[in-house]
């Protein structure tokens, strides 16, 4: 028997989609809460779907600040610390957050 | 303009810098805990998927009491085969008949039942897809090149976060004596959504 297909295009997909179900594990927010928002997120999404996971992270960091859990603004900072990083570190080494200096 | 700069550059992807940064965030608040998220991905990325859902519909076929049971509470049926967890919570099976053909969607965004399907494929995320299964299921079905006679009703049930659906297809002819492992061969995903029918024995 088969495994089943990867659902996830790109590794961060599968990171977004983890990080919520862990965040309703804990209680953060209901699923129902997490459908809406999601559903705003998807509104003018691709037809075909491609832009699925764009529209995830979307509505993740949405509830993650209607949460007060973080802000645009601090994610808008460290995703650049991170791309500072990356830039940083040499090729075929893991990327890490201090090597963003 | 020399190239060989960013051959040793490393460039993320924009949405990987954002989900880097948010779990660095969730993990310093002490929110998730990157071990836990680990596992959450390998469950969903290899572990489960539609071949649970066959498994479930190959012994409708082959128990009638199971079969019952499942059309009575599904949630209790396919948990009784150990296929439980998030977005399971509450199950109901629809069943095709010779006059009626179910389909699901999720109108609102994407649920689908993942215990027994695992994730669900990209054209059942897509606003084409969601948006027409309701106004236009025979036209839709005709696309995944399943074309019901005229007499036969199509029913879509619209998946909620709260409810999902399971459709048991009808059990293809010539397959008497099968066992169940080869019953569940015969079971796709597509045919536990409604897209499609199950294979026909060669």
């Amino acid at each position: 028997m088969n495994p089943p297909e990867n659902p996830f295009d790109a590794p961060w997909q599968a990171q977004a989609f983890a990080m919520t179900v862990a965040l309703h594990q804990a209680g953060l927010f209901t699923w129902t809460e997490w459908a809406a928002t999601l559903n705003k997120a998807l509104q003018g999404a691709a037809p075909d779907g491609s832009d699925y996971y764009t529209c995830w992270l979307r509505a993740l960091e949405a509830i993650l600040t209607e949460k007060t859990a973080t802000t645009p603004a601090e994610v808008d900072a460290l995703a650049q610390r991170w791309q500072a990083a990356a830039h940083a570190t040499p090729h075929g080494q893991p990327i890490l957050l201090e090597n963003a200096g | 303009m020399p190239h060989d700069h960013h051959d040793h550059d490393n460039h993320l992807d924009p949405m990987e810098a954002r989900t880097r940064a948010l779990e660095t965030i969730l993990t310093r608040k002490g929110l998730v805990d990157p071990a836990a998220i680990d596992a959450i991905i390998e469950t969903y990325a290899e572990k489960v998927g539609p071949r649970n859902g066959a498994q479930v519909v190959a012994r409708a076929w082959d128990d009638p009491a199971f079969a019952e049971w499942l059309a009575r509470d599904a949630t209790a049926a396919i948990s009784d085969m150990g296929f439980t967890g998030r977005q399971g919570e509450h199950m109901q099976a629809v069943f095709n008949t010779d006059t009626l053909h179910n389909m699901v969607v999720c109108t609102l965004c994407s649920c689908y039942p993942w215990p027994v399907l695992g994730l669900p494929p990209v054209w059942y995320k897509s606003p084409a897809y969601r948006s027409r299964a309701v106004i236009e299921p025979r036209a839709v079905l005709a696309e995944f090149g399943l074309t019901l006679p005229e007499s036969t009703g199509i029913r879509v049930w619209d998946s909620t976060a709260e409810l999902r659906y399971l459709v048991i297809p009808q059990r293809p002819a010539n397959t008497d004596g099968f066992t169940r492992d080869a019953l569940a061969d015969l079971v796709t995903r597509e045919s536990m959504i409604g897209t499609g029918l199950p294979r026909v024995p060669a």
